[in-house]
């Protein structure tokens, strides 16, 4: 599929078209298509968003205009536009397939969602139609441009064959080192601001356009080549990207002017915190933990315990935040070792059994230690409330604060101490993970016995895999204790509807891709905002996701972001580095999440 | 170099029994500083089980093993930090790490950085990290593996995945070395490639102890070989008292009939074949020219 098309005077397209007019069809369906968001949709604003203006584009109009842009622009590279070869360096078909869909998906997921929710396609506009029709034109196109591979096969095999990478993208020019920060910084604030649309959307239908388009455009970008390329810039300048990837974390809060999303930022933080400790244990160290989320209870009773709050076993103890915090991983840690000194005797299956056992025993210690059934310790099931909010030097991270003109809220003083947890944290994962204890644990899980024969202590090297795993989640802990005012036993249970618990921790680290930074990090934001956003799935969301993990491990088992190991079985070379940031992966688990 | 007696390697009395079965019984065995010994038997003779007992991957059921005088602990990483190190009859490369990973994970017991070193990684970090770079770059020159540093383990062709494993085991620099059936699989050319290695790691002063199939092989290269039939040690010696032994050729052949086509017959039988033993025995590979 690597060639293009016009020397290859035997391919043919799905749809039997000439070429130029399959071209035509695409660059005319773009414009169409992005024109059509100018228009009115639907007659009343019933529908959120209000899509009734012409000549402004509102909410879900805004995707199918990107979508639209999109599909144009790629269209433009095809034709060979100067300034824009870069778009298209394989001069492949797939890119402008995808956007194409993409455009086409959202547009009509919208049309139909509208003619659902105000009953009956009559509340359409003609612009309405008009969008429906612009966003199939550039698809059709897009499966007349000329492909190898078609026609040779079923339908099936075809359609693949137009959405198939190709085996080699050719090298990009060097450039120079300063331009290749720009372009890692523009890269960044990109992915900022496509990332902050996302949990800013404010309705189910919204959210679940933006995934329709995201995820089709970050696999356009992928099958492009461009996905490759940045890797390789990200590779020149480790260091750099992984700074401006914080400075974008901690420029989001003062990019919002709700707290409510700080706290969805900061509950995300957390939640992705825990996922990459549980990605020492499970990623590197292939150790199936079962019974994580514990440590996490383990570092939030602990800091609620020496909070200060009145209904704290020890009322008169209040520590300063850094004592709290230390107090709370060493307790993880020293739990971690209580934990894992009996278990990780045992291998695979009856590892995963064992402690999926102990995660329970910690939610059922907890709520029985009230004072009745056992020791007074936890206050049972009503666990420790009010918790006071931190102080740093007299800056009360309780109250909002003015700082250069934006103002943080509570939650948005605690999304700042996350990031710092954060950094903390991928600090550790990294040079852990890039030393001989790293190496050792990764021999472990590829080959115990042959790793044991290296004179590694698998025991030993296990357990300090388990224990810092533990201690990392302890820390995320004793913050998530004052962010959410109180501590209670019902979170840290196994399997649930909303994060975190140790079932949707481990989702987070597969489907993110299992053993990199980036990966857990993402799979724990999309697990966070799909019940978050996705409201009206409420009962149905664990089916979803059942659904959505079987459809990823068919289709991209080493998750959204692949390891650099998986990467480079299929590239000789070895050049390749892992993608450091989440703003361009492959994203067909969101696309099927969304669907679902 | 056979004149030299300090043993490194003494099993004695080794016996080994799953249940009701005695996979190894009461072997005595020695290696010497700078001797290749041959260990060969027919398929089932306790061959491995006796390597798995000797690198503490089974616990001796009686008997002890000692390295350089001290008795070994039946525990695979403490053998391997004492200096015994080995490779396995079916390749067991980490096959997700590189090459040069694979290597320096071999270098694990002769490195001490712990996590906290990880962590603050301080100069001695540095220091460490780069000296286990460059002693398994050394390895990979000496296998002729140095331009395939950054490929997958998975990704490399048979011979060198067997290659590989040899340099990781000596990336844990060891005084023994036990290779179990390192020429397993391979082609004539490749097998005689092989032979050069363990003359050249020899030459480092690095005693081998090999079991293998292909008889040419091991009685090309081994000092001494030993015959192991039913978990029991038959015969011990140079390549030419085993290839002359009658038992041994029994072992391998079965027992001529008694009496039945005469026993001078027999024994004339048994010597020509006793010229013939070495490559027509089990193994398939590279010989019957």
């Amino acid at each position: 599929m690597t060639d293009t098309t016009k020397t290859q005077p035997a391919t043919r397209g799905l749809i039997p078209l000439p070429e130029a007019a399959a071209r035509g069809l695409l660059l005319a369906g773009g414009i169409a298509t992005a024109a059509s968001a100018f228009l009115a949709w639907t007659w009343t604003s019933a529908f959120p968003g209000d899509l009734t203006i012409n000549g402004y584009p509102g909410g879900l109009q805004w995707l199918t205009f990107t979508a639209g842009l999109l599909t144009t622009l790629f269209a433009l590279a095809l034709y060979g536009v100067r300034g824009l070869g870069w778009l298209l360096p394989a001069r492949n078909n797939a890119p402008l397939a995808l956007t194409a869909l993409g455009g086409f998906g959202t547009t009509w997921f919208t049309v139909i969602a509208i003619s659902n929710k105000l009953g009956g396609v009559v509340n359409l506009e003609p612009g309405g139609w008009i969008a429906a029709i612009a966003s199939l034109l550039p698809v059709i196109g897009a499966f007349a441009l000329h492909q190898q591979g078609v026609g040779e096969g079923s339908v099936k095999e075809s359609i693949k064959a137009y959405l198939t990478k190709p085996d080699s993208i050719p090298a990009a020019q060097p450039l120079t080192p300063w331009l290749e920060r720009a372009v890692i910084t523009l890269v960044t604030i990109l992915g900022l601001g496509v990332f902050t649309y996302g949990i800013d959307t404010e309705y189910g239908e919204l959210f679940i356009g933006y995934l329709i388009v995201v995820a089709f455009s970050l696999w356009a970008l992928n099958t492009a080549g461009l996905n490759d390329r940045f890797s390789r810039l990200v590779a020149h300048n480790r260091s750099f990207t992984l700074a401006m990837g914080f400075l974008a974390a901690i420029a989001f809060p003062f990019t919002q002017t709700d707290d409510h999303y700080a706290n969805i930022g900061v509950n995300i933080l957390i939640f992705g915190t825990v996922a990459l400790g549980l990605n020492i244990v499970v990623g590197l160290a292939g150790l199936l933990d079962l019974g994580y989320v514990a440590f996490l209870g383990v570092g939030a009773y602990t800091a609620a315990l020496v909070s200060g709050s009145e209904f704290s076993r020890f009322s008169g103890v209040q520590f300063p935040f850094w004592a709290a915090a230390l107090t709370g991983a060493a307790a993880s840690l020293i739990f971690g070792v209580l934990i894992g000194a009996p278990t990780l005797r045992l291998r695979g299956d009856y590892l995963a059994i064992v402690t999926l056992g102990f995660g329970e025993i910690f939610r059922i210690a907890v709520n029985n230690m009230d004072g009745d059934s056992g020791p007074d310790i936890t206050n049972g099931p009503n666990g420790i409330p009010s918790i006071p909010d931190l102080n740093f030097f007299g800056f009360n991270l309780g109250q909002s604060h003015d700082i250069g003109g934006f103002t943080l809220g509570r939650f948005a003083n605690y999304y700042l101490l996350m990031v710092l947890i954060m950094a903390i944290v991928v600090l550790v994962y990294t040079r852990a993970a890039d030393s001989r204890i790293g190496r050792s644990w990764i021999a472990i899980r590829e080959d115990e016995t042959a790793a044991t024969a290296m004179g590694i202590n698998g025991f030993r090297v296990k357990l300090i895999a388990f224990a810092l795993g533990a201690s990392l989640a302890g820390l995320a802990g004793t913050v998530s204790a004052h962010v959410t005012y109180s501590v209670v036993p019902t979170p840290y249970q196994f399997a649930g509807s909303t994060p975190p618990n140790s079932a949707f921790l481990l989702a987070a680290v597969v489907l993110g891709g299992m053993g990199t930074v980036a990966g857990p990090i993402l799979g724990a934001a999309l697990l966070y905002l799909l019940p978050e956003k996705l409201v009206f799935l409420q009962d149905k969301s664990l089916l979803a996701f059942g659904i959505a993990l079987i459809l990823l491990m068919r289709f991209r088992p080493e998750g959204i972001i692949a390891n650099r190991r998986q990467q480079l079985e299929f590239h000789e070379t070895g050049q390749l580095a892992v993608p450091e940031q989440t703003t361009l992966t492959d994203e067909p688990a969101t696309a099927t999440k969304a669907g679902a | 170099m056979s004149t030299m007696t300090t043993p490194v390697l003494e099993a004695r009395n080794v016996t080994m029994r799953f249940g009701g079965l005695t996979a190894v019984r009461s072997v005595d065995f020695t290696v010497n500083s700078g001797e290749i010994v041959g260990l060969i038997g027919p398929n089932g003779a306790g061959k491995t089980t006796f390597f798995n007992c000797l690198t503490g991957l089974y616990v001796p059921t009686e008997g002890t093993v000692s390295y350089k005088g001290t008795v070994l602990p039946p525990k695979p990483h403490l053998v391997t930090q004492a200096g015994i190190a080995r490779t396995f009859q079916n390749i067991r490369l980490f096959a997700n790490m590189t090459v040069l990973e694979n290597v320096l994970v071999g270098r694990h017991t002769r490195t001490k950085e712990g996590l906290w070193s990880a962590l603050l990684r301080g100069p001695g970090f540095k220091k460490a990290e780069k000296a286990s770079e460059e002693r398994a770059m050394e390895l990979l020159e000496f296998i002729g593996l140095a331009h395939k540093r950054d490929h997958l383990a998975r990704n490399l062709p048979y011979g060198e995945q067997r290659k590989l494993e040899i340099a990781r085991a000596m990336a844990s620099e060891p005084g023994l070395l036990l290779l179990d059936e390192p020429t397993a699989g391979m082609n004539p050319q490749e097998t005689r490639a092989t032979e050069e290695l363990v003359f050249a790691i020899r030459d480092k002063g690095i005693a081998v102890l090999l079991i293998e199939h292909d008889m040419r092989f091991v009685f090309n290269l081994s000092d001494r070989v030993a015959v192991l039939v039913q978990g029991e040690k038959l015969v011990e010696g140079t390549s030419e008292v085993v290839q002359a032994d009658e038992r041994v050729i029994a072992a391998y052949l079965g027992e001529p009939f008694e009496g039945e086509p005469g026993e001078a017959e027999a024994a004339e039988v048994a010597a020509a074949e006793a010229e013939a033993a070495a490559p027509s025995t089990t193994s398939t590979k590279g010989e019957g020219q």
